[in-house]
């Protein structure tokens, strides 16, 4: 945060450096909601995948603000990098642009907005009434070290577990797709 | 700027779009990417949480990590389930790919 108000120091004294970091928030917290939006309510995939991009864009903004330069970075490479990239690949599996797209049937995507809402109101409630309460000690040892080193004594376990996770996906992603191959050539 | 809740509400926003985008698209493609927004909404709670309020600031970055390497290998997954889909459907359109349906 100290860098961020550091690089924005030589504007005239009247803009107050704190007003433009907040500007500059509230701008990310939009980006990522027009980005989300764009995901679910436009009907080309070409568009939604372009829409989930600004999105995770916005939410790594958010990482920044939230003290973890470390796991914004990691949300650009592993998110936009590879997962989106991954599914771009897939749309060419879709209709093409020039077909329209298939129309929804009026009553699921009735209760389909029905069931959201119910659950947005359940949770704005429970954010609403909760206290919630920092911590009464709070270490600020926010550094990429610690990361390493938590992962490899304390979370040794999970961290393990991820990457057997990793593997076994991997060999499952390869049995699936290689199966429908053999169907095929069966015929 | 520094305020729990703004978070938490973004948070909560993502992923009620997320959730309306798994349950109204007719598309697997787009299915995944609403997961995805779902995944991510659940990142931004725990750094929030993590920031505000935790003792120790390492362990919600940790959480996020995981989350992170869980969506990856989920979406390994969906793609090749897509791709296999497609194979015996010839289209990835949820509508068309109900045999058990009866």
């Amino acid at each position: 945060m100290e860098s961020l108000l550091e690089l924005i120091k030589p504007l005239p004294e009247i803009i107050k450096p704190e007003w433009v970091a907040q500007a500059a928030f509230y701008f990310i917290v939009g980006v990522t909601l027009a980005g989300a939006i764009f995901a679910v309510f436009l009907r080309q995939i070409v568009h939604n995948i372009l829409g989930l991009i600004v999105a995770l864009f916005g939410v790594a903004g958010l990482f920044v603000y939230l003290n973890s330069e470390f796991l914004a970075l990691m949300q650009i490479l592993i998110y936009i990098g590879a997962v989106c990239i991954a599914i771009v690949f897939a749309i060419m599996l879709s209709d093409p642009m020039y077909k329209k797209p298939p129309q929804r049937r009026l009553p699921q995507v009735l209760l389909s907005v029905l069931l959201s809402l119910l659950i947005l109101g359940v949770f704005l409630s429970v954010i609403t009434r909760t206290p919630l309460k920092a911590a009464a000690e709070r270490s600020n040892d926010w550094s990429v070290s610690t990361i390493g080193s938590l992962l490899l004594t304390r979370y040794a376990l999970v961290f393990e577990l991820i990457s057997l996770v990793l593997v076994v996906a991997i060999i499952g992603a390869i049995v699936i797709a290689g199966e429908g191959r053999k169907q095929r050539s069966a015929k | 700027m520094n305020q729990l809740e703004v978070y938490l509400f973004v948070a909560l926003v993502m992923f009620c779009l997320g959730l309306l985008g798994v349950l109204q698209h007719r598309s697997l493609i787009a299915m995944l990417i609403s997961v995805e927004l779902m995944l991510n909404a659940a990142s931004i709670n725990f750094m929030a949480f993590n920031r505000f309020l935790t003792p120790e600031p390492a362990v919600g970055q940790i959480v996020t990590l995981f989350i992170i390497g869980t969506a990856a290998a989920e979406a390994a997954v969906g793609l090749s389930i897509i791709l296999a889909v497609f194979r015996r459907y010839q289209s990835i359109d949820v509508e068309k790919a109900r045999e058990l349906k009866g």
